[in-house]
């Protein structure tokens, strides 16, 4: 199922309307990175992206290694007295679970672990079917539950929720970062890009030339 | 001209604009299906207001214990010390880290308080028709819709403490309830500002001065 947008299917393709103030404005073609404002609002409209879908095919594969490796590794390694203490992202929502904080445990599961790896995977599906060319039956399905999730996936909060753990361990024994921290920074730089790329684009009913190639 | 007001309505999933069912004019109810994504396209978010002012409350309440409730416990050797949120920043502030004080103090107790006041404000504003400028109040709800999730720090603080510092012998470092609470509560703010529609706003700009 995939409609294309054409007169007489109920769509007026040539228009735009503003989400935060419902104000009509007539489609103009953009240069890549530029984008249109809303002229009452000034809220974005729509905007064409910088970086090609076979790019940021790259920049989210890099990203799903940086997932992979953030999580294998410890982030940090304590020693006090002696004694080795480490963890996970995974291992420290085993241990909340454990302790008997089952809802933080899962609010932490969903949104730092969850979320953000469902957010990369779909990313990636959906770019490999534009660059290819051919949009399998799930497309708009995923397309739809990636844009539900994406709000609630809050790498970057965790990341700055790394760097002040380590301050306020640092306090406490000797913090060694692990390998994951070095990791997560990287996720979180590329993230930065993945989110800037508007995926709205993604539902244009041709692949733009670019994506063809 | 707004769409609304030419019989159109934009889908929020990818932005197409649709037209409405039947003759378009006012307040239909009926949600369209996009024809290019397949999501329910309403004039406005469906009982926009209602559901706000539900999860408002829901997050104003539970802001109670989120701030009164331990949510770490350190345990050593010697004793045991129950921190909330309030303490863990006089901590950073006592112990020569006031921008981290100043940091958490913002995005744990500051953020989700005016979050709540300003959606309040906001929803208050949308109910009924105002003189005022919508523009302000247009830049607020994007503000209040950015910052919000922020709030999550101390919850991912207390649970990457939690799951470190487990030296069993001398000391180890547990979550309290009040993590629980402050993470439900920052859940809830976020719905509330994802149901409440902005176009409420500006459906109301203006209109005053048209002598309607
Ligand atoms: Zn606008
Ligand atoms: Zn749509």
């Amino acid at each position: 199922m995939t409609p294309v947008a054409a007169e007489g299917d109920g769509t007026e393709a040539d228009l735009a309307a503003c989400p935060e103030c419902d104000e009509l404005h007539v489609r103009r073609a953009v240069r890549p990175g530029e984008r249109a404002r809303c002229t009452r609002c000034g809220t974005t409209l729509y905007r064409r992206p910088r970086r090609r879908p076979d790019h940021m095919l790259a920049i989210v594969t890099a990203a799903l290694i940086a997932f992979v490796v953030a999580n294998t590794f410890p982030i940090l390694v304590l020693r006090a007295q002696g004694i080795l203490s480490e963890a996970t992202l995974l291992g420290s929502v085993a241990a909340l679970w454990t302790e008997g904080q089952e809802p933080a445990a899962v609010l932490v599961f969903l949104t730092a672990w969850l979320f953000p790896l469902f957010d990369l995977l779909a990313l990636f599906v959906l770019l490999l079917s534009v660059t290819t060319g051919r949009r399998p039956a799930l497309y708009a399905p995923l397309l739809r539950a990636l844009q539900a999730v994406r709000p609630w996936g809050m790498i970057e909060v965790l990341m700055l929720g790394v760097l002040v753990s380590l301050i306020k361990l640092s306090r406490m024994a000797d913090v060694v970062p692990g390998v994951a921290l070095w990791a997560f920074i990287a996720l979180t730089v590329l993230l930065a890009a993945i989110l800037s790329y508007d995926l709205r684009v993604l539902w244009r009913p041709v692949p733009h030339q670019e994506a063809a190639r | 001209m707004k769409a609304l007001t030419a019989g159109l309505r934009v889908c929020l999933v990818c932005r197409t604009v649709c037209h409405a069912p039947g003759d378009g004019m006012g307040d239909d109810r009926a949600p369209v299906r996009c024809p290019r994504c397949g999501a329910a396209v309403h004039a406005r978010k469906a009982d926009s207001l209602a559901r706000t002012w539900a999860f408002l409350i829901a997050a104003a309440i539970l802001y109670i214990p989120a701030n009164l409730l331990p949510v770490m416990r350190t345990s050593t050797l010697f004793h045991t010390s129950d921190n909330t949120i309030i303490s863990g920043v006089a901590y950073f502030w006592t112990s020569g880290s006031p921008e981290l004080a100043v940091l958490i103090f913002t995005v744990s107790v500051v953020v989700p308080i005016t979050k709540i006041v300003a959606l309040a404000f906001l929803a208050w504003r949308a109910r009924k028709p105002f003189r005022a400028d919508a523009h302000p109040l247009g830049r607020l709800y994007s503000v209040v819709e950015l910052i919000g999730r922020w709030s999550m720090l101390d919850v991912f603080v207390v649970a990457l403490m939690a799951g470190m510092v487990q030296f069993r012998s001398f000391a180890t470092i547990t979550a309290g309830p009040g993590a629980a609470a402050f993470g439900a509560m920052v859940v809830l703010s976020m719905l509330a500002a994802h149901s409440f529609d902005p176009r409420l706003l500006w459906d109301h700009h203006g209109r005053s001065d048209d002598a309607r």
